[in-house]
Parts: C-alpha cells; sequence; structure tokens
C-alpha cells in the first residue's frame, strides 16, 4: 500500500502492538503529528516537556514489560529527550524514541532546530538510526523495537528527517529481522550452569544477590520458586525490591550504601555470591578490595560485559536469568539439602535482631519512613510506587512493604531527579487498576512540576507524596556528615505553596502536617481519583540511615548519628 | 595489573557512524587507541578496524567486550598470533642525498615511490617497531613531513 513515511511510522507503532505514545509536536516532526491526528490506532499523550514525554514512556515500560514508545521534535526537542533517555540506558528500559529531524537537504548546514541526535544520544542509547531514506524506514523501525527489547534492554532512537516524512512510496513492514551482527544468548552454558551448581551444593553460605535483569526478564516468580528449594537467603539491590516479596523470611534487604545491617554483613560473610542480573555498582559493592572477600562469585547477566567488569568471578555464565535459573533448579531439585544453610541463616537473622532496620518515631513532626510504612499499610500491594532521586528514594526502598516485581519503579543508575512524577504518569496509563503513587521531595517534584498540566487534562490520577524537609535532603545529609553541616545551597525554605501550584493546573493539593491529615489526605485523593500534590512537611534534619560513607567497606555502616 | 599493546581487529557493518561508534566507546570509556585504520572488506558489506591499544589484561577484556557489544559489530578478534604491519610515507627536500635514501629504504624493504622538482617520497611498510627504526634513521636526511599509516594486522 502507497502511503506517506509518516504514516509508515504510524503503522509500524499499531503493528508492534503500541498502544500509548508519550510525546511533543514540533517543526521537523509535523508531518508525522498529522499522521497521529489521521489515524485511531494508539492515544498519544501530550506532555509539558520532552523530558517527561520519556520518562513517562519509561514508567509505562517498567510498569507493563512492553516497550515505550516517545516522540519528540529535532535540535531542542531531542536535547531536552536525552535525560530521559540516558535514565532509561542506565536502566536497560526498552524504549523506542523518535525524533524529527530536519530535511536531509539540511543536514549538516546548522538548520533551523538541527542537531546532531545520533552523535548527541551515541553514549546513551543501546542503538541509533538516522533514516536516510524512505526505503530503509520500515526494516529501521522493526529493528528498533527488536533491539530495545531483546537482549539486555535498552532506549533506541530512531532521528527521522522531515523529507522523509512527506515522501510516498510502498509500506511493507519486515515480519521478521534479520541482523546478522546481533545474536543476544539467552541459553547460559550448560557446564558452567553445572559447575555453579555443584558449588552451590559445597557452599555453606550462599547469598542470592538480585539485581534488575530479574524483573526485565520477568524470572520473578523462578526466583521464589529457587529460594524457597533452596532455602538460600537473598538481597535484593535498589532496582530488585519486590522479587521476593516483603514478607519472605529468606528476604534480608537490600544491600550497599543505605543497605540493612544484615544485608551488607551477608554481603561481607557470604561464601557463595549467586548474582542474578545484578551489575556489582558502586553503591552495593562500597569498597571493593573489602567486599565479599570470602566469597567466590556466580554471575549470571545477559550482558557478557558486565561479567568481570567490576569484580573476578569464579563461575560467569551468559544467559537471561530466567533460562539460566530454570536449568539451576532442575539440576538442584533433588540434590540440595537446604539444611546444610541453616546455620548460616541462623547468622543472619541474629544480624537483623541485633540491628534491624528502624527509626524513631516523633509525636510532634511527622517523619519519613512513618509516611512510607503508613501508605503500606493503607494501599500496600495495590499501589505501584514510583519515586524521584534522594532522601525519599531510599526511605521508600527501604520501608516500603513491595509484594511483587513492577511494582516499584526508580532511577536507579542515573539518579534521575524529576523522574517520579511523569514515570507515575506512564505506570498508570500502563497499569490503570492500580494506584500509582509518586514518593518525592520538595527539590526532586519541581523539576516537572510541569506535568500536572498533563495529569489533569488526560485524567491520569497521579498522589505525589511530597516528603517535604526544606531541603536538598541528601545532599545536606552528606553535607552534615561530611562537610562540617556547610549547607551549601541546599536549604529550600523558599517554596511555592504546593497546594496552590497543584490546584492552579487542575489537580488537588493538601497540607499535611500530622498524622491524622495525612490519613484523611491519602484517602480522599484515592477517592478523588484526580492527580494531586500532597505537601507532607518532615522532620527537616532526618538522616537516612545506616550509611556506608562512599568508598568505605560494606561491613562499616553509620548505623546512628547523634548530632553534637 | 601489568599494561600490554594488543592489537584488536574488529570486522563490523560498513555503514554510516560505525567508525563514531567504535572511536566513541574508546573516548567515552577512556580507552586509549594507538592506532586505528579502517578500510572495507572486499566483496562484502562489512568493514574492518585494526586498532592498536594499551591497557591491563581487565582493561582489554573491557574493550573487547565493548567492542563486541555494540549492535553493528560481527566479530572481535583479539590474539596474540597476528601479523602486523605498518606504512609510512616521508618526504624529503630533492637537495638530500637521492642515494642515501635510496640504500636506507632499501634495507627496509622500501623505495622511493615519487620524485619531483623540489622533493622525493619515500615509502616502507614493515612491522611497527621497524617503521620506528626507519624513522629515527631517516632523520639525518632531514625530512619534510612523515605520514603514518597505523598497523593492519591479519591472524596466522
Amino acid at each position: 500500500m502507497k502511503m506517506s513515511g509518516a504514516q509508515m511510522v504510524c503503522e509500524a507503532l499499531i503493528a508492534e502492538g503500541v498502544t500509548t505514545v508519550f510525546g511533543y509536536p514540533g517543526g521537523a516532526i509535523m508531518n508525522i503529528y498529522d499522521a497521529i491526528y489521521k489515524q485511531d490506532g494508539f492515544e498519544h499523550i501530550l506532555t509539558r516537556h520532552e523530558q517527561a514525554a520519556v520518562h513517562a514512556a519509561d514508567g509505562y515500560a517498567r510498569a507493563t514489560g512492553k516497550v515505550g514508545v516517545a516522540m519528540v521534535t529535532s535540535g531542542p526537542g531531542f536535547t531536552n529527550a536525552v535525560t530521559g533517555i540516558a535514565t532509561a540506558f542506565t536502566d536497560s528500559i526498552p524504549l523506542v524514541v523518535i525524533s524529527g529531524q530536519v530535511p536531509l537537504s539540511l543536514i549538516g548546514t546548522d538548520g533551523f532546530q538541527e542537531i546532531d541526535a545520533v552523535g548527541i544520544s551515541r553514549p546513551c542509547t543501546k542503538h541509533n538510526y538516522l533514516v536516510n531514506s524512505l526505503e530503509e524506514l520500515p526494516r529501521i523501525l522493526k529493528e528498533a523495537f527488536y533491539i530495545a527489547s531483546s537482549g539486555r534492554p535498552g532506549p533506541v532512537l530512531v532521528d527521522v528527517p522531515k523529507d522523509i516524512t512527506a515522501e510516498m512510496g510502498e509500506f511493507i513492514y519486515p515480519k521478521e529481522v534479520h541482523i546478522p551482527t546481533y545474536k543476544p544468548s539467552y541459553k547460559g552454558n550448560d557446564r558452567q550452569i553445572k559447575k555453579a551448581v555443584e558449588a552451590i551444593m559445597e557452599s555453606k553460605k550462599p547469598l542470592l544477590y538480585l539485581g534488575g535483569g530479574v524483573i526485565l526478564s520477568n524470572a520473578g516468580e523462578l526466583v521464589r520458586e529457587f529460594a524457597n528449594l533452596t532455602q538460600i537467603p537473598a538481597v535484593e539491590t535498589l532496582m530488585a525490591r519486590g522479587i521476593m516479596g516483603y514478607d519472605n523470611p529468606l528476604l534480608l534487604g537490600m544491600p550497599g550504601m543505605h543497605g540493612n545491617y544484615s544485608s551488607n554483613m551477608a554481603m561481607s560473610e557470604t561464601d557463595l555470591i549467586i548474582s542474578l542480573g545484578a551489575r556489582f555498582d558502586d553503591r552495593v559493592t562500597g569498597k571493593l578490595s573489602e567486599f565479599a572477600k570470602y566469597a567466590d562469585i556466580i554471575h549470571v547477566d545477559i550482558d557478557p560485559a558486565n561479567i568481570g567488569k567490576i569484580v573476578d568471578v569464579d563461575y560467569p555464565i551468559v544467559g537471561s536469568v530466567a533460562d539460566v535459573l530454570e536449568k539451576m533448579t532442575s539440576l538442584l531439585k533433588h540434590h540440595v539439602n537446604p539444611d546444610r544453610y541453616q546455620p548460616w541463616r541462623e547468622i543472619l537473622t541474629r544480624y537483623n535482631e541485633l540491628h534491624p532496620l528502624k527509626y524513631e518515631d516523633s509525636g510532634e513532626v511527622l517523619k519519613p519512613q512513618w509516611v512510607i510504612q503508613r501508605v503500606g499499610e493503607l494501599v500496600g500491594k495495590d499501589a505501584i510506587i514510583t519515586s524521584d532521586v534522594g532522601q525519599h528514594q531510599m526511605w521508600a526502598a527501604q520501608f516500603y512493604p513491595f509484594d511483587r516485581p513492577r511494582q516499584w519503579i526508580n532511577s536507579g543508575g542515573l539518579g534521575t531527579m524529576g523522574f517520579g512524577f511523569p514515570a507515575a504518569m506512564g505506570a498508570k496509563r500502563g497499569v490503570p487498576d492500580k494506584v500509582v503513587i509518586n514518593f518525592t521531595g520538595d527539590g526532586s517534584i519541581l523539576m516537572n512540576m510541569q506535568e500536572l498540566v498533563t495529569a489533569s487534562e488526560y485524567k491520569i490520577p497521579v498522589i505525589n507524596i511530597i516528603l517535604n524537609n526544606h531541603f536538598l535532603g541528601m545532599v545536606r545529609q552528606w553535607q552534615t556528615f561530611f562537610y562540617d553541616k556547610r549547607y551549601s545551597q541546599t536549604d529550600l525554605s523558599f517554596q511555592p505553596n504546593f497546594k496552590a501550584l497543584a490546584e492552579a493546573c487542575g489537580g488537588i493539593g493538601y497540607d499535611v502536617t500530622t498524622k491524622k491529615e495525612f490519613d484523611e489526605a491519602l484517602a480522599d485523593a484515592i477517592k478523588q481519583n484526580r492527580v494531586c500534590f500532597m505537601n507532607v512537611i518532615i522532620s527537616r534534619f532526618e538522616n537516612v540511615l545506616p550509611m556506608v560513607p562512599a568508598g568505605g567497606a560494606l561491613y562499616n555502616m553509620l548505623l546512628e548519628h547523634k548530632d553534637k | 595489573m601489568q599494561e600490554v599493546r594488543r592489537v584488536i581487529s574488529v570486522i563490523a557493518m560498513n555503514e554510516s557512524s560505525v567508525l563514531a561508534r567504535v572511536s566513541g566507546l574508546f573516548a567515552g570509556r577512556g580507552y586509549n587507541i594507538e592506532s586505528l585504520t579502517v578500510a572495507p572488506i572486499p566483496k562484502s558489506n562489512l568493514s574492518r578496524f585494526t586498532i592498536v591499544t594499551k591497557g591491563n589484561a581487565k582493561v582489554i577484556e573491557q574493550i573487547t567486550k565493548q567492542l563486541n557489544k555494540l549492535i553493528s559489530t560481527l566479530k572481535v578478534i583479539e590474539q596474540d598470533e597476528m601479523v602486523e604491519k605498518e606504512m609510512v610515507l616521508i618526504k624529503f627536500s630533492s637537495n638530500e642525498s637521492l642515494s642515501d635514501i635510496k640504500a636506507l629504504c632499501d634495507a627496509y624493504n622500501g623505495g622511493i615511490v615519487n620524485a619531483g622538482e623540489n622533493s622525493v617520497i619515500a615509502m616502507v611498510a614493515d612491522e611497527s617497531k621497524r617503521i620506528e627504526y626507519f624513522i629515527s634513521a631517516a632523520q639525518r636526511y632531514n625530512p619534510i613531513e612523515i605520514v603514518r599509516g597505523g598497523v593492519v594486522a591479519i591472524e596466522r
């Protein structure tokens, strides 16, 4: 069938099963927006900033497991999108981002709104394309979806010059991709798997170290099965919260800089780390020379470049967590003796009793940890939780009772402030029957607050709980600990009226200073089913604890901070 | 860990921006490039990159893996058993002793490839180490310009 390049883009999206696109139009992409106007195969949500469009597509992808799609124009439209693309790249989230570009004849002439999009995005995309002719457009779109969602997922950019979207041609959408240079391996080497299984059976203190890869390969159920079969305790990284379920007795918690005591001690004392889809991030390992000194390491990762990058690995296995774990489980099934690890589990239980995750509640001022726990009590598994970046993110990761994969959505790798709200909009669009709550701070929320307008217009009822300490709290915490309380540029005492701000944009605002007010506000927010800002005033100088100072050994945690 | 010199060959799709993907990877991750040559592989849609780099074993392993990870990369060859050659062009003034230059080139399996009114151009192709010796021996004839071609290599 003959159609324009712009129509081909729409037809390809429909063929890929896309139902929601987040974007923002502009000169170079107008032909595509004209084609969007004429179709009814998918919905387009107009965010109020390109960064938010990409974060929304990202949140959609994380909540649903499908490929998220964002659309932006050339030049500043694209550069605004870069932070969103980089955020998805660092956390391996499957996205297809379509950007307009100036016409082919203008490329290289410093034309109006021209920027080298493939050049800028090369280090923060899994792959990118500048479309050079109409003939290759359908193939490139097909490849983009395949590359984004296969192997180690990631964002793919397709930069489409304006003249190509106007040109007419025959549209034949390929059924299959043929990329001879790209063959991700899922299976895992059988011999290596067998050796790893033997190591598990010989180990006395094995530990499951679970990362975001478990969620990306939809292996949550398999991991629980494996843990229950072997009775091996587990830690979940920031990206992996929810895999085991908060009430699973085998779950120790989160390891790393703000990990709990028993998780970090387990990492330090284990004799066998079974790393599934995790990448030994510096925020997890602490000082490398002191990290897991007594342990052999099994590293299962779909990306060979992750293996041996940070730590030396004894049992490298390249493959998807799901495939490899299935084989491991069947090999262990009638041979593993869970009692073997009983003394180890007892040690860890004692560690947990010694220093449980805790905070001191107050009758005078709201504590952020209480707020998070309270949300957990009131909505628990009925919610999807997103967060921005900072103290509130760590408290949410520590204190929310996560129940399943894809319930917890945050920017773990890049740490992008402003991620939470638009990601929550995407998640709500993807999973409309869940309450979506964004834990944010008085710093982060302002970085994408314009999305109040989008959420109001499209009736996307995201509940933003602003844990407001009138500080850039995490930086303030470091200044307290390591910079002699010189609070350089972190005091946010000057603030907007958050309640009025939300109302001005068509949402609801709540000012909350007591537990009673909080309960009432949350109940009302859920009932009203509209976007809201809940301005929750919390204790100003609360710190995230435990804390392993940057570069320190995991077992040296600051467990409390007494102000001198 | 000890730094070693390594020759890495990359076979990749011959398409726009592949060179930028490869060189960008080195720049972005702080790897070092001593020399890099690229040319299409005959009768195919592929290009061959020959990269000389330096780093410890861990860095070399990461370079190889990261190169492999590029979507456009078909194959990365990193091994000890490579035959490698490099080419150099040197321009001398015609006032220098032509016969001496010719004799020097002969010693390195090279020769004079162009002679004009004002200058002569010599060419030598040999192993990188020998090219360095040649360049240093050529200094006494006051070379006007030296152009090294970068290493090309093939597995034994």
